[in-house]
């Protein structure tokens, strides 16, 4: 019926078909259980809910004379003006890690109130500001 | 002053230089010569000569601190070493893009000497499409990023270079990245070409092979460097982040890749034309992309350093230009390939099929994930950002029938494969592998299965290599060798990334000077802190003494640097380094407090991460050569 050509053609359409849908369904699949959310401590107090677990990232500012050390942790609080969140983190310390400065921490939320950081994201620019801090200040 | 103003006009008539030629070019096309006329050599030329100088006016004046000029008085300062003068012409977006447009015409020229043995139009054609796209970045420069822009009054003293670019590995990264990205462009422009020439047949697979492995050496090159910098300036002490501005210089790599082996089929079957098309428009649209993602500054990368949406709108609105003639001239001149070569379901060209769809699943995969969080934000005003463990969740479970692949496909035959692939010595091979890895899979908690299996196929990848490397020597037919080499790096690789993620060993900790540490049988000691001073930092010294479980002390020296100019804290890990494993140490000063905070690694094979790099690149240096016999 069909010649030899047109079959070779048609299974390798079908192949890079299937192989496309596999792709894209897989990736957006674990994109889904993967994808870490940005917040700011304001955009925590209007949440409805916490999800126990849940991975998120979380931008501000230090708090002035917040930053205390502890041998295994450190501790200090971001705010971003308008709300503000205790920060728990063990793990390296960006040196641009400082009072008054931006910073973005990633980890779980325990509560409202309550983060908890495992990682610190370092910025090469000592001017950085997480995006949305930018915004609150200026809409202050 | 001078230089920079010698600079600026010879930019500028660069432009006028690179018009000219456009019109030569379709002159000599109409013409019935045989080769190109001199006109169009010394044409290009002098756009090569226009280029090289504006480009040393550039330098000069970084190297003179001239800070009238703009760019170096936002990136240097005169305390810097003589060779982070030098490199802070390209450490600034308006210096990088003069650097992409010396790479671009350096490309474009090399290519109009070496394609002598091409038909004429062909090659005329190719050089107009060069030129084109030296024009486009020609503009760009010149309209919205001009690296000679003076300043007035003229500053006593520049800002300084950012101290983390202020590295030997970062010196040399971005130059050796853009001879990957932009050499690239030579298979774009002389694929369009060959399309409009029906010129897609094994002469002129033979022919680009060379314009395909040298941007991809450089490329492998540039990205290893990269990782190299960030893993020892960072501190982090890992040396992929799955960071954007890295996925971004990875996709290229990945078609690439794909193109450097689907090109020998071209070459040896005449079939696959289409598709080596299709990579080498992506591959140069997706270079194009990498500079377009960092350069706009709308990745939200660790990275960041530039932010500018005007650039960033032109590069999208050239590429889109670019991508949309390029598929145009796909449409109308698509290859008529009428004979389908058949081939077997056993045979060399199902392997390479094979490796190219792993290949585009790669891409794909990291396609996704650095470009979805950008459209989220942009639809849906939402912040994301996607880590590590998706791409590893997507990309390494594949890595197994790859490997698999990876040791089979190249011992396939073209058309068919008749005899059985099982040999003694695979299988002494596979079961010696098995071996290994299973005593690391049950005597070592920390090796998953997964780990386990990628890490018993990367050995048994390595093994194969080796005999047959050893055969090969010692015939006279050495054509394989760049293969072998290259894929000898890759099984390299794999195994020592494998071997690194289950051996190592990690801490961190707050301490005081004088206090000590246990962890694992390790023990750390925090002796004492010095200082000195620097031409342009200042330098803390951490006096540490680890004793390891064998109880051999050894001393580790991290350092905290605070640079006058701008004034930045950075810490410098100390890296001590053996064919076995790296220290890796780390210090920061936490603000308002006596406690440092100290990171300890003890990551294994290491330095077998670079050598694999190396010899990756090694098989494609050596086949570049065996081009040329």
């Amino acid at each position: 019926m069909y010649g030899k050509k047109v079959k070779f053609r048609a299974a390798f359409i079908l192949l890079v078909l299937i192989s496309l849908v596999l792709i894209i369904y897989l990736s957006l699949k674990t994109l889904e259980d993967n994808v870490v959310y940005f917040l700011s401590p304001t955009e925590i107090q209007n949440k409805e809910e916490i999800k126990r677990n849940e991975k998120v990232r979380v931008g501000g500012m230090v708090k002035k004379n917040s930053i205390k050390s502890y041998t295994n942790y450190i501790s200090f609080i971001l705010t971003d003006y308008k709300n503000e969140i205790n920060v728990t983190y063990s793990g390296t310390i960006p040196n641009l890690f400082s009072e008054e400065k931006g910073v973005v921490a990633e980890g779980t939320l325990k509560d409202k109130n309550y983060f908890i950081a495992n990682k610190i994201l370092a910025k090469h620019d000592e001017n950085y500001m997480p995006p949305k801090v930018n915004n609150s200040l200026d809409s202050k | 002053m001078l230089p920079g103003q010698i600079g600026f006009i010879s930019l500028v008539f660069s432009l006028f230089i690179s018009l000219i030629l456009f019109f030569f070019i379709f002159q000599d096309y109409k013409s019935e010569s045989q080769a190109p006329s001199l006109k169009v050599y010394s044409l290009s030329f002098l756009q090569l000569l226009t280029i090289i100088i504006s480009f040393f006016c550039l330098v000069l004046s970084f190297v003179i601190s001239d800070f009238s000029l703009a760019a170096v008085y936002q990136n240097s300062h005169t305390t810097k070493p003589l060779l982070y003068k030098i490199s802070g012409t390209w450490g600034n977006h308006e210096g990088s893009l003069l650097l992409w447009l010396l790479v671009l015409s350096i490309f474009s020229f090399c290519f109009l000497v070496q394609s002598k043995y091409t038909p004429k139009k062909y090659r005329l054609l190719t050089v107009l499409f060069q030129n084109i796209i030296t024009i486009g970045f020609l503009l760009f420069v010149i309209k919205t990023s001009n690296p000679f822009l003076n300043l007035f009054p003229v500053p006593n003293e520049g800002l300084g270079l950012n101290p983390i670019l202020q590295d030997p590995a970062l010196a040399i990264h971005p130059p050796i990245l853009y001879l990957g990205y932009v050499g690239s462009s030579i298979i774009f422009s002389s694929a369009l070409s060959a399309m409009i020439h029906r010129f897609v047949n094994p002469s002129w697979a033979d022919s680009i092979k060379i314009w395909i492995l040298t941007p991809w050496i450089f490329l492998t090159l540039g990205i290893m460097l990269g990782s190299i910098w960030a893993y020892y300036e960072l501190g982090w002490g890992g040396f992929w982040f799955w960071d954007p501005v890295e996925n971004v210089s990875l996709m290229p790599w990945f078609s690439l890749t794909a193109l450097v082996h689907s090109i020998i089929i071209l070459k040896k079957r005449d079939t696959f034309h289409s598709w080596v098309l299709i990579l080498a428009i992506i591959t140069f649209t997706l270079s194009m992309n990498g500079t377009f993602l960092v350069r706009s500054g709308i990745l939200n990368s660790v990275h960041t350093f530039a932010n500018d949406p005007e650039r960033g709108f032109y590069i999208l609105t050239f590429l889109f230009l670019l991508i949309l003639l390029s598929l145009i001239i796909f449409f109308i001149y698509q290859p008529k390939d009428n004979s389908v070569k058949s081939f077997f379901l056993f045979s060399r060209e199902t392997a390479i099929s094979v490796n190219n769809w792993f290949m585009m699943f790669f891409l794909s995969a990291v396609l996704i994930g650095t470009i979805y969080p950008l459209i989220l934000e942009i639809t849906k005003d939402i912040k994301i950002s996607v880590g590590a463990p998706f791409f590893n969740i997507i990309i390494i479970p594949f890595l197994v029938p790859f490997l698999f692949f990876m040791i089979f496909g190249p011992k396939l035959k073209w058309i068919k494969t008749n005899e059985n692939l099982m040999s003694k010595k695979l299988i002494f091979n596979f079961f010696l592998s098995l071996v290994f890895s299973s005593i690391i899979y049950f005597f070592w908690g920390k090796a998953t299965l997964l780990n386990s299996i990628i890490f018993l196929l990367g050995l048994f990848l390595l093994l194969t290599l080796l005999f047959e490397f050893l055969e090969t020597i010692t015939k006279k037919n050495k054509v394989n060798i760049p293969r072998i080499i290259s894929h000898f790096g890759f099984g390299l690789l794999i195994v020592s990334i494998s071997l690194n993620t289950i051996f190592s060993v990690e801490m961190d900790i707050n301490l005081k000077i004088g206090e000590s540490y246990k962890f694992k049988k390790y023990e750390l000691k925090f002796n004492s802190i010095s200082g000195k001073v620097e031409k342009n930092f200042n330098s803390l010294l951490g006096n540490f003494s680890l004793t390891d479980p064998k109880g051999d002390i050894s001393y580790l020296k991290p350092e905290i640097r605070i640079y006058n100019q701008p004034s930045i804290t950075t810490s410098e890990a100390n890296i001590k380094t053996n064919f076995f494993y790296d220290r890796f140490i780390t210090m920061n000063n936490i603000q308002n407090s006596e406690f440092f905070n100290i990171r300890f690694q003890q990551k294994p094979m290491m330095i077998w991460i670079w050598i694999s790099a190396l010899l990756i690149s090694l098989g494609g240096i050596l086949s570049v050569f065996r081009q040329k016999d």
